[in-house]
């Protein structure tokens, strides 16, 4: 998998346009099993949510916002579902909540992922919003409206500065080594 | 400070057997008692207390991967720096889920599981006809043991707590992490205690209804990131086998783990089998419960989920009289691919014929299974009744090969997921039963309950 090009000391906002989708969106639809034979950024993103939104991925324009409802990424722990998500142009997640594994591998991928309930429940379609990761906030930019997602534990903070979780180990294993 | 345990009411969600006992506060100096998770994940880091909420680093005695899984774990291993992983005895592969390769893409990617197990020379890398479905083979070789911490890259991984380890699924980075650390960090996790009750009235009630049921009431997200602690006579009273297939879907409701305190029933199935020493924990009575579901399975019928979600579940007397008429039954996966659920088709399958309309794949889930129903006459019975018999592997439930759904077509599946789209076409459905409903469906073409047959 591509090294986590985006982590949140590099990025300042992500911003981009909304796509919805609803409660319970598990790995399955993210990334179906039959296209588990190969595990290529580009081919999972070519097929990514197809069984839910059909073309999605030529429709997806870099930067665009998937903003789901409860429990997003439930299911199998195939990391080829946040990778396709990442490698069909999407910037971030912003969901109601998130499936443990989901969300780990998510971070561990260099996909940020944000839990905003107010988000979920309000923002419509289509609009544009924008994110700043370092502080949870989210603006939508068509109306002006302001809402805050959680921020990251330290923990979290701690490997997504390194770039995600290999770099953050090989920096460990490193610092042993010296 | 003192720790106060408040019931704080019901939620209108679970029902009216669910009480929230939740902690609002803990003293530094008070003693307090700890779950089996806890005092598990404590042990794995060299820590006398931990709490929910904590962070902390834990030492891993197994790490799992397979086809699908490993490939990409492997990839980034690679980008560790890293020449070797932490021990060659406590990284397992296996090739289960596209194994016997269903074509080329899947070919590659168990040769190269094949080829880093040789180049790591990896203990436990088992080939296809010496292994199974590996949620099925690790407690059935004695790979895992109770009171082990295993990550697993594949979501079931959480099947363990039937034995009183903890266990759960990963991604391939966490698990590329753990093959060159052997530790990885977690979250202690809240404990959620599911009470069983009773002693089910109905023969045909097996340890999948009861969790069929348990999410059922909860939600798929019922226990999301929590541990699902399932306890009561109920759960002593049931069998091994039962218990995997319990823990084994708590990640149905959200759960990080599932985990069944092991008893004298543990200790049997372990004894023989264990190729390490165990320990056995249990929960304090002082133990802090962020929620208690109760369920009184005396008058529990066997559960039918239907699509799309295992949550959605009715009783199989419903889902009967509904005479929807189905396409394909299977009787196997990391769920219900062990011996009792074998055993339990072929009751009903004995001098019967699968109805013909109806497709049956039977898939035991490892070779010694396999092997011990060709001896005792079980794969003649489902020969016989007109299903075929495969080699054990994923293949269907996930819909990569042998069994996958056209549009429009139905589907009884001893499987744990009902996902849209996940046996085949988008436009398929899969109906999740225990493995008597399976066989007495494969009979009637239709969804049926197991006395409508015997």
């Amino acid at each position: 998998m591509a090294e986590p090009e985006k982590t949140l000391d590099k990025v300042d906002q992500l911003k981009g346009k909304v796509w919805k989708v609803g409660d319970d969106i598990d790995t399955d639809v993210i990334i179906a099993a039959r296209y588990l034979n190969r595990s290529e950024g580009e081919y999972l993103a070519e097929h990514c949510l197809e069984d839910l939104l059909p073309n999605l991925t030529a429709k997806v324009k870099p930067g665009d916002i998937l903003v789901a409802g409860k429990n997003f990424g439930c299911g199998s722990s195939r990391e080829h579902a946040p990778v396709a998500l990442k490698y069909a142009g999407f910037s971030c997640v912003i969901a109601h909540s998130f499936a443990r594994i989901f969300y780990r591998n998510a971070i561990n991928i260099g996909l940020p992922v944000i839990v905003a309930p107010e988000v979920a429940e309000a923002v419509p379609e289509g609009v544009i919003l924008e994110v700043e990761p370092a502080t949870g906030v989210i603006r939508d930019l068509t109306n002006g409206q302001t809402y805050r997602g959680e921020a990251f534990p330290p923990f979290m903070l701690e490997i997504l500065s390194a770039g995600g979780a290999i770099p953050y180990v090989r920096k460990k294993v490193n610092r042993r080594d010296v | 400070m003192k720790r106060v345990q408040v019931t704080e009411g019901i939620s209108a969600r679970c029902g009216e057997n669910i009480l929230l006992e939740r902690y609002l506060e803990r003293g530094s100096d008070e003693q307090v008692g700890m779950t089996i998770t806890e005092k598990i994940l404590a042990a794995h880091a060299g820590l006398e207390e931990v709490s929910a909420g904590d962070l902390l680093t834990a030492k891993l005695d197994l790490v799992l991967a397979n086809d699908i899984t490993g490939p990409l774990a492997i990839k980034e291993f690679a980008k560790i720096g890293v020449e070797k992983v932490f021990d060659q005895d406590k990284v397992v592969l296996i090739p289960d889920h596209f194994a016997p390769a269903k074509d080329i893409p899947s070919a590659q990617q168990c040769f190269e599981v094949k080829c880093f197990a040789q180049k790591q020379q990896l203990k436990h890398y088992y080939e296809v006809g010496r292994n199974g479905i590996e949620h099925c083979f690790l407690p059935e070789q004695g790979l895992v043991v109770p009171g082990d911490v295993v990550i697993g890259a594949d979501s079931h991984t959480c099947t363990y707590g039937g034995l009183g380890a903890f266990s759960t699924g990963v991604g391939s980075t966490d698990l590329a992490v753990g093959m060159a650390q052997g530790e990885l960090w977690f979250r202690v996790p809240e404990t959620m205690k599911v009470v069983l009750n009773g002693k089910p009235k109905n023969p045909w009630v097996s340890g999948k209804d009861y969790i069929l049921a348990v999410i059922g009431k909860i939600g798929v997200d019922g226990a999301r990131y929590m541990a699902m602690e399932f306890t009561g006579e109920a759960i002593s009273a049931l069998s091994m086998d039962g218990r995997l297939t319990m823990a084994n879907m708590a990640i149905e409701a959200g759960a990080k783990n599932g985990i069944i305190a092991p008893d004298e029933k543990t200790v049997e199935y372990v004894k023989g089998r264990a190729q390490r020493p165990w320990k056995l924990y249990q929960s304090d009575a002082d133990a802090v419960y962020h929620a208690v579901v109760e369920l009184d399975v005396t008058d529990l019928q066997p559960q039918v989920a239907y699509p799309h979600l295992p949550s959605n579940v009715k009783d199989v007397a419903v889902a009967a009289a509904a005479k929807l008429p189905i396409d394909q039954v299977v009787i196997g996966s990391c769920t219900n691919g062990r011996w009792e659920d074998l055993w339990t088709a072929a009751q009903i399958l004995k001098n019967k014929k699968v109805h013909p309309d109806v497709r049956v794949i039977v898939i035991p889930g490892t070779q010694d299974i396999y092997l011990q129903a060709v001896r005792e006459g079980l794969v003649e019975i489902f020969i016989q009744a007109g299903a075929v018999v495969s080699t054990p592997t994923c293949g269907p439930c996930l819909g990569g090969y042998m069994g996958i759904l056209a549009k429009g077509e139905r589907a009884v599946s001893t499987t744990n997921r009902n996902f849209i789209g996940r046996m085949g076409h988008p436009e398929s459905e899969i109906y999740l039963t225990n493995p008597a409903v399976a066989a007495a469906s494969a009979v009637l073409g239709r969804i049926a309950a197991p006395e409508e047959v015997v």
